[in-house]
Order: structure tokens, then sequence, then C-alpha cells
């Protein structure tokens, strides 16, 4: 007997349809896995079984929690059921705590808010709440600030919340999207053991078949609305009746085709760098103490090679891309590209500016809204001191839109009338126009739905057969950067532990973080289908 | 076009309209004086009645939608063309001298409100319009300089940003090029209201006396004027407040509309 | 936390350090002498230039200002170049007047928009919010001067509940001096109330666009629970920096007012003094006014801290 059954639902928001008939079973204490790419309506489904609707939705079908229709239910019936029999975690901790009150007092207010207990009994229970969640006494108090606290830490003040009044079901939207690979492992562990403890429901919602195939009893793969598969997870990833769950299953495990690097000469050169930050004062009249972001990094990438640089958040990835790309000076050590240095007498080097290009992570964000794409894929023409005019501008804007699989008539639209997926595109015809000697993709792919992504990273690997690029590929996601580099740098707290060609690496990584990465990413499971690949699933 | 956009602009219109046309034409002169008339009913001739002295109303109330449009319009001009460009070069180098010296200056005129800047101005060169223009402008500064400042930051951190430095482009030609039109929507709007409260601050001081000074109509002069006759013609005290109320509503409402119009979710400032 | 406070003050220090510069350069630098302005353009040049060293204008820029800033310090604001009685005294007279003024607005205004804020924010879109921010876009449009008038018109001449100005003396009793404060009080609230109204409206939208407020709901909060419990704390933040924006509002529109109603304040001190030309009370209330700004802007500065958590562990 399932607790949750979502019957035909159907969904509307001022009349644009959102879902169309999702039906689905949820069964006490199990896990039950929501996936499907952005827009697929698997957040809005969790919403609706919350009754947290935006205004002007009109709902159809049925939503079932122990035998009564939420749908049905008034507010004040269904306020008395969130936080007590329904709970909820979402996908953004750095946010989802009130910044002004104590973590305490947040989880406190579920039992208090549902009378559940008397305030000394609710704050013991809370306080049991938060050590069952990982956050011990010593260390974690109640009268801790969220900001005090890792996004890490936030996502289990978050979980313990949903869970202080032992809900029957908990509802998980995109739960560790917003964390790194070993926190989400910890957090992926914690929520099954909490299920298992208490015998919970849960509802995941993924976007990640990974993670899907790791936690979840059931699966139910959405698109545009619509459940399109559904059945005991292992089942359906083994069977793959829906060509849409092959299409999914086959791009998240997707490798390109990158052809042999034929690397040389030396391109660039890091030696020794650091890079330091000043933080807030921690006292009044002190020097500003600094943080050293980058630490004695050293490296060299030879012309033709294709380089990995993968690090969780905070581990200084970033920090040094901008050093290499000359957008900030650094405090000791030298970057030169091609012999020149990057930065030079306090100021960038236009020289060297001018043989390196940036692909950025947010297709939405990289492009001034106000300008066409003809504008937008010739700006570093600004970097030439003789850049192209007339019909040889329109050539080139011609060809770096045919590389990247656009048309040349695009040239006069704007950035809005296209898709994510084609906004990367563009963006990586703005980096080959002036055919630089060095791209840097930073998070390039990470903000892409797995399909848009594989066909990213194939126009990748394309354009580095026919072009010969050399690339340095910045990424958090160790999986994405096997199938498309040569070799992977791994960097922690601000240093580079191993540095090594990718196949190695893969095949026995050396340093014991390394190793760590790895076992925490979630891993597609190997079907007999999918040894044939050519490379095995990471 | 939403309603706010159309009837503020239909109010902001009337009022430039009538203030174009008092150089070539009002219905009365505003300087000939006729005691005999004074303090009349509104009439065939006199449209909304005569003040104290037997001036026309209307002719003196459309004089001073010059004086009140010239003060607010040109303090405006000062408050945008000093405060953007010091709003984009403190963005543009977040936390530097530069930046840190702008927004402290910027603190230091917030705590001088454009009146006491005017009692600074007439003690020592006497009272006139250009101290009005002069006062509410260098208060309005701060105020452009400051939403430029959040809005500009909030953009530097785009990536298209960054793809402009990658491209070899200068902080000031970024500035310029990048920010500057991506901040133009809110500097309009923004624009708006701080026109109709330079008309309010305009009122306000002429009816002190720290602004156009006699012979010269405003609005807030005919006020303090009929302020000791309020009891006796409350219409002459009525009009001219309507007047600015109505000029001062339809700013805002087309600043609203005009906000909605160009992007909803401007910040814009209001104090 | 005692960080954050001491650079406040230091920053406070400079502010004052800064506008007193700024108000002696403007009043006794720029052109103009004002012991032959008070002796008109007839006047004997020895009978000038004694006045001048009574007044101690010959000594050196340098000297004059320091001893201006030090008598300030000490509480010594200098003699009124009319009245020849000390500035200081003037003041603390007049004061009396002006600051319950501006508090007694200030009080109403808050009282006015708090309520009227959260009201319209609960109900967005809804009939309720559309009365409220219809009366604040009429609100911010009124000019408090006229909108006295008009008070006075209504209730003063007409209904006779109130004076139509002047004011009795604190030593008439407590509520006799609040009546004579309340028309002007009223004047000065109105306006700055709708522009508070419509801050606090909006910052509260903003707040409930927060995930954390989802995340209140999901708790089991009602969304006015939410919006109480979680919204209005977090609101605050952004009303609070207008709150202090508005004193130096109400400080400056309560000159103004008092002339309205015919108010012994600040404000009419400071229009005799420029009348008379006499720069010493021009510069000492200037700087009073610019100093209660200033420290109106601190203490809002220290309310942030008690209010945000983040403040607190930063220096």
């Amino acid at each position: 007997m399932s607790l949750l059954s979502i019957e035909n639902l159907s969904l509307a928001i001022h009349g644009a349809p959102i879902l169309h008939g999702v039906t689905l079973e949820i069964a006490e204490g199990q896990i039950t896995a929501l996936t499907g790419e952005s827009g697929s309506g698997k957040s809005m489904t969790a919403f609706a079984t919350m009754g947290l609707l935006p205004k002007g939705t009109t709902t159809a079908g049925a939503i079932t929690f122990d035998g009564t229709d939420l749908l049905t239910q008034s507010e004040p019936q269904m306020c008395d059921l969130r936080g007590r029999e329904i709970g909820m975690v979402f996908q953004e901790p750095m946010t989802a705590l009130n910044p002004v009150q104590t973590i305490g007092a947040q989880v406190m207010e579920t039992i208090l808010i549902h009378k559940a207990m008397a305030p000394e009994r609710a704050e013991e229970r809370a306080r049991e709440v938060l050590d069952r969640v990982g956050l011990p006494p010593d260390r974690y108090p109640l009268s801790r600030y969220p900001h005090e606290l890792s996004g890490g830490q936030r996502q289990r003040v978050v979980i313990a919340m949903a869970i202080a009044l032992r809900p029957r079901l908990l509802i998980a939207d995109e739960p560790t999207t917003a964390l790194d690979v070993t926190t989400q492992a910890q957090i992926l562990n914690l929520l099954k053991r909490l299920v298992k403890e208490d015998g919970m429901a849960m509802m995941m919602i993924t976007h990640d078949l990974a993670v899907v195939s790791d936690m979840a009893d059931t699966l139910n793969v959405m698109r545009h609305g619509e459940t399109v598969e559904a059945g005991p997870t292992a089942q359906v990833l083994h069977e793959m009746r829906h060509p849409y769950t092959r299409d999914l299953f086959e791009a998240s495990r997707h490798q390109a085709n990158l052809g042999a690097a034929k690397a040389n000469a030396p391109l660039l050169s890091v030696q020794n760098v650091s890079r330091d930050y000043p933080l807030p004062r921690s006292s009044l009249f002190g020097a500003r103490p600094m943080f050293r972001a980058v630490k004695n990094v050293s490296f060299d990438i030879k012309r033709g090679e294709r380089v990995g640089l993968v690090g969780e958040s905070g581990c200084g990835k970033s920090t040094l891309t901008r050093a290499i790309l000359g957008l900030e000076p650094i405090q000791g050590g030298q970057i030169t590209l091609d012999g020149d240095p990057v930065w030079q007498n306090g100021h960038p080097n236009l020289t060297v500016r001018r043989k390196m290009q940036v692909v950025f992570q947010d297709p939405y964000g990289s492009f001034n809204p106000r300008h066409r794409v003809a504008r937008l894929i010739t700006e570093p023409f600004h970097l030439l001191s003789d850049p192209p005019k007339g019909p040889a501008r329109d050539t080139a804007i011609a060809e770096a839109l045919t590389a990247v699989g656009l048309k040349p008539e695009d040239a006069d639209r704007h950035i809005h009338a296209f898709s994510g997926g084609q906004r990367q595109r563009i963006a990586i015809a703005r980096a080959l126009i002036i055919k630089p000697d060095l791209i840097v993709f930073d998070e390039a792919v990470s903000a892409l739905d797995v399909r848009v992504r594989a066909q990213i990273l194939d126009l990748m690997a394309d354009l580095s057969r026919t072009h010969g690029l050399t690339y340095l590929f910045i990424s958090h996601d160790l999986s994405v950067v096997r199938s498309i580099t040569d070799r992977v740098m791994v960097m922690r707290a601000g240093e580079i532990v191993e540095d090594r060609p990718t196949a190695e690496l893969f095949a026995a990584p050396d340093h014991p973080y390394t190793r760590d990465l790895m076992n925490a990413a979630p891993q597609l499971p190997d079907f007999p289908e999918a040894q044939d690949a050519p490379h095995p699933a990471l | 076009m939403s309603r706010n956009l159309i009837l503020g602009g239909v109010l902001t219109g009337i009022f430039v309209v009538a203030a174009l046309l008092s150089f070539i034409w009002t219905p009365d002169s505003v300087e000939a004086m006729n005691i005999a008339n004074r303090l009349k009913p509104p009439s065939a001739d006199n449209l909304l009645g005569t003040d104290h002295f037997g001036r026309d109303i209307l002719s003196m109330l459309m004089v001073g939608a010059r004086t009140s449009i010239a003060v607010a319009l040109v303090a405006v001009g000062i408050g945008m063309g000093l405060g953007v460009p010091l709003g984009l070069a403190a963005a543009a180098r977040r936390g530097g001298m530069l930046d840190e010296v702008i927004m402290r200056m910027n603190d230091l005129i917030f705590a001088f409100p454009s009146l006491v800047i005017a009692i600074l101005i007439t003690a020592v060169f006497g009272p006139s319009a250009t101290n009005a223009i002069i006062a509410i402008g260098i208060f309005n500064i701060p105020v452009f300089a400051r939403i430029t400042r959040g809005a500009a930051l909030s953009l530097w951190k785009r990536e298209f940003i960054m793809a402009a430095r990658v491209a070899g482009k200068t902080r000031s030609r970024i500035s310029v090029e990048h920010i500057l039109p991506n901040v133009a929507n809110l500097l309009i709007v923004q624009g708006t209201i701080q026109f109709s409260l330079g008309i309010l601050a305009e009122a306000g001081l002429s009816y002190v006396g720290l602004g156009a000074q006699p012979p010269i109509p405003s609005w807030g002069r005919m006020l303090a004027d009929a302020q000791t006759m309020v009891s006796l013609a409350p219409l002459v005290a009525l009009i001219p407040g309507l007047t600015i109320v109505a000029m001062v509503l339809g700013l805002n409402l087309l600043g609203d509309g005009l906000r909605d119009a160009l992007d909803p979710r401007l910040k814009v400032v209001r104090a | 936390m005692l960080g954050y406070i001491v650079k406040r003050l230091i920053s406070l220090a400079i502010s004052l350090f800064v506008a007193s510069m700024v108000i002696f350069g403007v009043v006794e630098v720029a052109p103009g002498d004002p012991a032959s302005f008070m002796l008109g353009i007839n006047a004997q040049p020895d009978t000038v230039a004694a006045l001048r060293s009574e007044l101690g204008l010959d000594q050196s820029k340098l000297d004059r200002y320091l001893s201006w800033v030090s008598g300030m310090l000490t509480g010594d604001f200098g003699t009124s170049y009319t009245y020849r009685t000390p500035v200081a005294q003037m003041i603390a007279d007049r004061m009396w007047v002006s600051l319950p003024l501006a508090l007694y607005a200030l009080t109403l205004s808050t009282l006015i928009a708090f309520p009227a804020g959260i009201f319209a924010a609960a109900r967005r879109g809804g009939p309720g919010d559309l009365a409220v921010t219809g009366a604040t876009q009429l609100g911010v449009a009124v000019p408090n001067f006229w909108f006295a008038m008009m008070l006075v018109l209504i209730f003063a001449i007409q209904l006779r509940w109130f004076s139509a100005g002047g004011f009795p003396g604190w030593d008439g009793g407590f509520w006799a001096g609040m009546k004579a404060l309340t028309l002007p009080a009223i004047a000065l609230a109105l306006p700055q109330a709708a522009i508070l109204t419509r801050v606090m409206r909006s910052s509260l939208l903003d707040i409930l666009g927060e995930d954390f407020m989802r995340t209140a709901r999901a708790k089991g909060l009602s969304s006015r629970q939410a919006l109480w419990r979680h919204g209005l704390r977090n609101a605050l933040i952004p009303v609070l920096t207008i709150v202090g924006l508005q004193f130096a509002f109400l400080l400056a529109g309560a000159i103004i007012i008092e002339q309205v109603f015919f108010l012994p304040g600040l404000g009419r001190l400071i229009f005799q003094a420029i009348t008379q030309r006499d720069l010493i009370v021009v510069e000492s209330v200037v700087m009073l006014l610019v100093f209660a700004v200033i420290m109106v802007n601190f203490l809002v500065d220290l309310t942030y801290a008690a209010v945000d958590p983040r403040l607190r562990t930063r220096v």
C-alpha cells in the first residue's frame, strides 16, 4: 500500500500547462526518485504535493496522502500536515535558512508551530535531531547562526528541521545539487540512513541519474510534464524501455571521442604561482590578514594538449584561472604564455591576452543582453591591432558560427533568442574567433542538462580534432573531465595534489584526495549494453 | 502600455506644455497688478481666480511651472552628470581607495539635507533660484552615485563583463560600453523620481524664501503669499497646492509606469 | 561587536570633522565680510575694523576654526552677532521645540507606515494593497507645508479643534505643548509615512520571495505566520536605513513646518539669523543639524548589528 499516490495530476500556471497527467506511487520505507531535465515538471510535482504552488495555479487529478486528497485540503489543514506529516528539503542550502535566527530556534520552530511538545522538551528534541543529522553539540550549539556554517552543514540543519517531528514523507528537491561531491556523498548517506531508521517514504527529485541509481528504490522518469517511465530503479535502468530514458542514460555516461593529442612545444608555463586575498580585519588596527588561495602552484601546458583542472569549491581553481587569464595580479611566481609574461609592470599584457580566450559556465550571464550575436562574438577583435573589417569580418563571424554548429544568419539575432546549449556554442564561437593559442573552459558545461552537455562535449572534441585546440578545462566534476582531456590536475586547498595523464589517473589514482573524489561520485551502473561503449563509465 | 504610464505621461505632458506655452502666451499678464480685482473667485476672465494683487492665478501657475521644471531638471542634470560617473568609477574599482572616498563623500552629503545646503548657500550669497538648483543638485549627486554603484557592482560580477575583460577592454571602457547601457533603465526611472522630488523641494525652498525671488513667479511663493489669507480665500491656497500634487503625482506615475515597461525588477530608491 | 562599534565611532568622528570644515569653509571663508554686512554699506572703515576685532574676525582662519570647534566641544557656541547673547543658550531654548516635533513626527510616521506596509504586503495585489499603494502614491506627492496649511484651514480655522499656530511653551504643561505640536507633526509625518510604507511593503515583498520563507512554509507555518516570524525582521534591515534618512528630512522639514505654524524652533531661529546676517548662529545651527543626522545614522548602524547577526561577527 503506497503512502502517497499521485493520479493523473495536471497543473497549469496562469493557463500555461506545466504538468499533464502525472501518475506515481510512493511507498513507506522507500526512496522514490523523480528524474528528468530542467522543465520536466519534477519540482512542480513536489510543490503540488506540499500544497505550495504559486498564485494562479490550477490543478486537476488527485494527490492522495494516507487516504486524503491533498488537493482538496484547506490551507489550515495543509499547514497542519506540512512539517508534521510531510517534510521538505531544498536545493539551495545557503539561502534556505533565515539568516537572523539561530539554528536551534529554527529547528524548534517546526516542533512548536505544531504544538507537538512543551518548549523545554522541544529544545531537547531539537538538540537530538541536530545530533542525528551529524551536528554534535560541542561544535554546533543551538545558538549558532546559519552564516557560521558551511553549505553542507546548513543542509544538515534543513534536514533536521524537516525530520524533527518524524514525518512520514520526506520530499528532497535536488538536495545535493549545490554541494561538492564529497559533501554530496555524506548528505546522501545521511538521507538514506534517516529513511531506513524512521521508515519514512522519500520523494527524491534529482537530475542526476547516477544519484538515482545509487539511492532510489523506485524511479520515475519525467519529460515535459509527463512521466514517461516508472518502475523499480534497477529494472528501469536495465530495460530502458522508453527511448528518452535511454537518451538520458547514454548522455549521462557520454564519452566524447577526443583523438590523440599532438602535444609538443610548451605553451603555458605556470611557475611557483601564489595568489593572496586580504581577509576582513580580525582586529581593528592590525594588518589585514591574508588568505593564500593558490599556494606555490607549478605546471606546464604544451601546445595541442588538453588539460583538466578539477577541484571542489574553494580549492582555488577559479582564482588560478583568473590569474592565468591575466585578470588579477599574482603575489608570487610567474605565468608565461609562449615565453611572454601574462602580467607585466602592474598591467595585463595585451600581446598575451590576444592568444587566450575563455568560455564561462553560465550561458545566460555571459552575454550582454543588449547586443546582437555578431557584436558579441567579435568582442575579442578588440585585442587585435588590425581587426578584420567589412567582408573579412563577416567571413570570420560566419566561420566561427559554422564551426560551432550554428548558421551564419544567426549573427543578426539577439542572444535571448537562443537556448542555453546554443548560447554555450556562441560562447565557444566568441572564443574561437581570434584563433587563440589557448582556450580556458571554466565550468563550461556545468550548467547544462545532460543531453545538451553531451552535445557540447562532442563539439569540443570535434573542434579539438579539426582546429588542433589547446585548452584548460576547469570543472568540479571528475567524470566530465575524463573523456575530453589528455591530462588531469587535481587541486585541493590551493595546491595541485595530483597531475597525471587522464587514463593513468582514472585507472589508479595516486593521491588519497583523488581517490576520495572518485569514491564520493555516485556511479552509473554498468549494464551489458553499456559495456560495449568505447570507455567504461566512471 | 500600463495605466500608470499613460496617466503619468499625460499629467506631466500637460505641465510641460503649459510651461512652454507660457513663454509665448498666458491668459493674462503675471506682472500687471490690479488691486481692485483681488482675490476674485474663478470666472470666465480668470479661470482659476485672482490672487491678493489681482493677478490671474492660471497665468501665475503656468509661469511658475517654468521655474519648477527648470530648477528640478537642472538639479537632476547635476545629480546625474556628477553622480553617475562617480558611481561607475566607484564600482569599477570596488573596495579601492576611490570607491572608499566616493562612498564616504556620499555619506557626508546625505548628512546635509538639501534645505540645509540651501540655508548655507543663502547665508553667504543671498537667496535665488540658482541656490535652489545647486542645493537640490548637490543632494541628487549621492542618490545617483549610490544607485549607479549598486547596479554596476552586480553587473561587474556577471560573466559577460569578465568576457569583455578577457577581450582586453579597460575598466573605464567596459563601464561606458557595457555597464552604462545596462543601468540606463534604472537611471531613467530614478531620474523621473528625482525630478518629482526636485519639484517638491523647489516648492519648499521658495515657500521659505530660499528659492526664486520676486518677481519670478513660483508655486512655493504663491503658497507663502496665500497663507496669510487662507481663511479669506482658501482657493488661492488650494489651487497651487493641488497643482504641485498633480505634477508630482504625474511624474511618480510616469516613473512607475516606465519601470514596469522597462524592467519591473529595477531597484529604485525613494527617500 | 566592539570592533564594529569602534569602527563606526571612528567614521562618525571623521564625518563630523569633515562636516565642520565644510560648514566653516562655506560660511566664513567664502566671500563677504559679516562685519561690513552687519553695519551696512555706509559704515566707516574703522567702525568695521573695530567690530571685526570684537567678533574675532581679524584672527587667522585656522585660529578661528579651531576656536569655533573647541568652543563647540565645550558647549560654547560663541556669541550671536545680532543679539550679543550666547548662541548655545538660543539654540537650547529652540531645540525644545524642534527636537520634540521631529521625534513626534518620526513616531507618527513609523506607527502609520509599519502596519500599513505589512498590511499591503500581506495582501499583495488585493484591494487592500491597491488602496494602500494608491494612498501612498498620493501621500508622496503632497508638499508637507501645503498639507500643513490645509490642516490649519480645516482643524484650526473651520473646526477650531487646534490653534492655528504658536507654541505655549512646555511651562504650560506637557499636554498643552503636545497639542500645539500635533498638527505640525501630522503635516510632517504623513508624506514621510507614505514613503516609509512603500519601502516597508516592497522590502517585505522582496523577503517573501526568499528561499527561507519557503522553508518556513514547508515547516507548517501559514503564510501570515511566516511573514511575521521570518519576514519582518529581515525586511527591517532596508527599512531602518530609510528611517535614519527620514530623520534628517524630518529635522529639515521641521524648519519649514515651523514657518507655517509660527513655532519658535530652530527653523525660525535660522531664518532670523539669515536675514540678520548672524552667521555664527547659522553655522552653529547647521552644524547641530548635521551632527544630529550623523548621530542618528550611527544609531541606525548599531541597530543593524542588533537585527543582523552577520554584522556582529564581522569587525
